[in-house]
């Protein structure tokens, strides 16, 4: 039969696989921590823009291209909900935004988006963090959240 | 054991070519850090850009290295186990291939022709040279694969009853991997992207490529620790003195890496837009399954080596530890091994955080992912390789080593040299520092606008731990270089240390064959991965034509 250790050892590894694996459900159930959604791919999704839905409620259409991302500046009121749509025109880009969990892939011909609620005011950055050529480092855009309003 | 001439010259050019590529390899790791910290700001230094560099470095430390090594070892083991030599022919048609092949894709990058670092991630478009010549260094990979199935067939036709070696399973296992996993990337290069590069078909599906790169780029990691796991199972518990606590646990730990080490690759992909949220949540899954073969080493090793301690006279509930040969030169391969498994804990902890599906999003292409791979790849993978070169170089050309307390301390100041560097990519990560990115123009660069104060202590703990890594490189290559010149001293030999199991071990059928894992590998690979092509296949409805990294206007053909 098994070893009394080696069974133990066992057990104890099981155990705390099932521990992670629960805590990702937990995650994704209760905090609403997801991954990007999986949207078919069509052309409006090229145009960059912000649209705004209602008062609390904005969406803003990324376009990514070597070295740039546009909008390369965006303002929002503090306390928004914002879907954010990434896709590239040329090569595959990276996406991170500073402080908020959002990390997306801009790829050809794929569109990745995600959800965020902006409750501080702030300066947000957004990185390119896929090496993307020559002026990769270069790569920034910007949310600015609770800009006075004009 | 005697080794014939034709073997032995080839072995030592298989550990030899590698290791001579890796001091620019190394040379480029240390540039990296001080690029990113932004002590220099310069695209690049000596003729060498930065993006450059990091193709070098990852082609030859993660590619090139750890290839020609699996391939060099694995001769060694199977000769050793079943005593018997590899087909003469075929061993020499492989290594010419891979040294071939190494030297194309080495010409590419150093022209400046393939400045993809070594995902190559289309449509970023390399030099055709340079995937013609990864292709060559894979397939001369194979050869060896289809020659050691024909010597284990015929070792278990002669020994029916006896149980295949540990060290042959891990063997087989780890290139049958190899194989399954090589075959996606070698469709992706050979019938996407040569074409492509060379102009003959004008656009390909990027997320495609993508996908396909992914059911190789995760198994590959474990085509890099395989042979360290070898080596902790058979190798490590004689080392120490001791004996193997239980060779079956072995034989369950690779057949689980057998089944498990290919449809996990989309958990590199969760960022990624086309490949549906089931994909992503179950490969998640499996990947926390992968991780219980490393729980199952971490417990027989460590109580191999609590055996071992024991038989030195150890006491007490942890002191025992302190009797293991740490710093003995006559056995330096321990301090290799045990320096790999405690840098091990770390990386085996990182990549589960990498893996936890949404936890992916904090750190997912941001530095911690090259804090979390130095732990690994550079961790218990390249100091086994770096042990086990200088250990077979010795045996094959009969050389004593040089500056052997040198090769006995490189492990221990590699291994604080890790820590240190790793430990600030990762908090760099967690604070938004990107990886594969020229930070000293921009973002650490105090007169540039982009400029972030919030990563200069990280970058700065980067730099700290890359210089100490350096040296350790250095020191090793004094020794291994410092071997080679000396005069032969002794008979050619291979002779591996070998294991004892502790208890007494019946043979079990299900751990000695490979049919049963080999059906279930098949079937679990078609259930996680079919519905991840298909997705991406569906999703995607815009191809893209080729771009060179210096030219944000795609390449037209003339």
């Amino acid at each position: 039969m098994l070893d009394r250790y080696e069974r133990n050892v066992i057990i104890t590894a099981l155990t705390v696989s099932a521990l992670f694996i629960f805590s990702i459900f937990y995650a994704l159930g209760a905090k609403r921590q997801d991954v990007t959604e999986c949207l078919p791919y069509n052309k409006t999704y090229e145009t960059a823009r912000v649209e705004q839905i209602d008062g609390r409620t904005y969406q803003i259409f990324y376009v990514a291209r070597m070295w740039n991302f546009e909008p390369a500046i965006s303002y929002i009121p503090v306390g928004s909900e914002v879907d954010l749509f990434v896709t590239s025109l040329d090569v595959v880009h990276g996406f991170n935004v500073f402080d908020k969990n959002v990390n997306l892939m801009a790829v050809p011909g794929g569109v990745s988006k995600t959800t965020v609620k902006f409750t501080e005011p702030g300066v947000y950055k957004i990185v390119c963090h896929e090496f993307c050529g020559t002026g990769h480092q270069n790569m920034e855009a910007e949310i600015i959240v609770n800009y006075p309003r004009k | 054991m005697q080794v014939s001439r034709s073997l032995r010259t080839i072995l030592l050019i298989e550990l030899f070519v590698p290791i001579l590529l890796l001091t620019i390899g190394i040379y480029h790791g240390l540039m990296q850090v001080i690029y990113r910290s932004g002590v220099i700001q310069r695209t690049s230094v000596a003729g060498l850009d930065y993006y450059q560099g990091l193709t070098l470095h990852g082609v030859i430390n993660a590619i090139v290295l750890t290839t020609f090594f699996a391939v060099a070892f694995g001769h060694a083991t199977m000769f050793f186990y079943t005593k018997r030599e590899p087909n003469r022919t075929a061993t020499f048609l492989s290594m010419l291939l891979m040294v071939a092949g190494t030297g194309l894709a080495a010409a590419a990058i150093l022209a400046g022709k393939a400045s993809v670092l070594y995902t190559f991630y289309p449509p970023l478009k390399a030099h055709p040279a340079f995937y013609i010549g990864t292709a060559m260094l894979i397939i001369g990979s194979w050869i060896p694969y289809l020659d050691w199935i024909g010597m284990y067939l015929r070792w278990k036709k002669e020994n029916p009853n006896e149980s295949t070696p540990v060290a042959v399973i891990g063997t087989l296992v780890n290139f049958t991997i190899w194989f399954v996993c090589t075959l996606a990337v070698a469709y992706e290069v050979l019938v996407m992207l040569v074409p492509w590069s060379l102009g003959w078909v004008q656009e390909i599906n990027i997320m495609l490529a993508r996908t396909l790169f992914w059911f190789f780029g995760h198994a590959l990691v474990y085509f890099w620790l395989l042979p360290s796991y070898i080596m902790f199972y058979t190798m490590l518990p004689k080392l120490a003195g001791g004996k193997l606590y239980s060779g079956n646990a072995g034989r369950i730990a690779f057949f689980i890496f057998l089944i498990l080490s290919i449809p996990i690759g989309v958990h590199h992909q969760f960022g990624d837009p086309s490949i549906g949220r089931g994909v992503k949540i179950t490969q998640s899954i499996l990947t926390f399954g992968v991780a219980i073969p490393s729980f199952i080493t971490a417990f027989t090793i460590a109580a191999s080596l609590e055996y071992a301690a024991r038989l030195r006279g150890a006491k007490g509930l942890w002191s025992w530890i302190w009797k293991l040969p740490f710093f003995r030169k006559d056995v330096f391969l321990f301090g290799y091994l045990i320096n790999g498994l405690i840098l091990f804990i770390f990386g085996g902890l990182t990549g589960l955080v990498n893996a936890s599906y949404s936890l992916n999003n904090v750190v997912h292409n941001t530095s911690f992912i090259p804090g979390h791979f130095h732990l690994t790849v550079g961790g218990p993978v390249f100091l086994a390789i770096l042990g086990m070169s200088i250990y077979m170089l010795s045996q094959l050309s009969g050389k004593r080593i040089f500056a052997p307390v040198l090769n006995t301390i490189v492990p221990y100041l590699w291994t604080v040299g890790v820590l240190i560097f790793s430990a600030g990519l990762m908090y760099g990560g967690l604070i938004g520092e990107p990886r594969r990115t020229n930070m000293g123009l921009t973002y650490l660069n105090p007169s540039s606008e982009q400029f972030n104060p919030y990563w200069v202590v990280s970058s700065m703990l980067g730099l700290a731990g890359g210089g100490i890594m350096f040296t350790a490189g250095l020191l090793y290559f004094i020794s291994f270089f410092g071997t080679c010149l000396r005069r032969r001293s002794a008979e050619p030999v291979i002779d591996l240390p070998v294991s004892e199991t502790l208890h007494e071990e019946r043979r079990v059928p299900l751990l000695d064959s490979f049919r049963p894992w080999l059906a279930i590998m098949g079937l679990i690979i078609f259930l996680t991965y079919a519905p991840a092509i298909s997705d991406a296949l569906n999703n995607t409805n815009r191809k893209a034509p080729p771009y060179k990294p210096t030219d944000p206007v795609p390449v037209v053909r003339k």
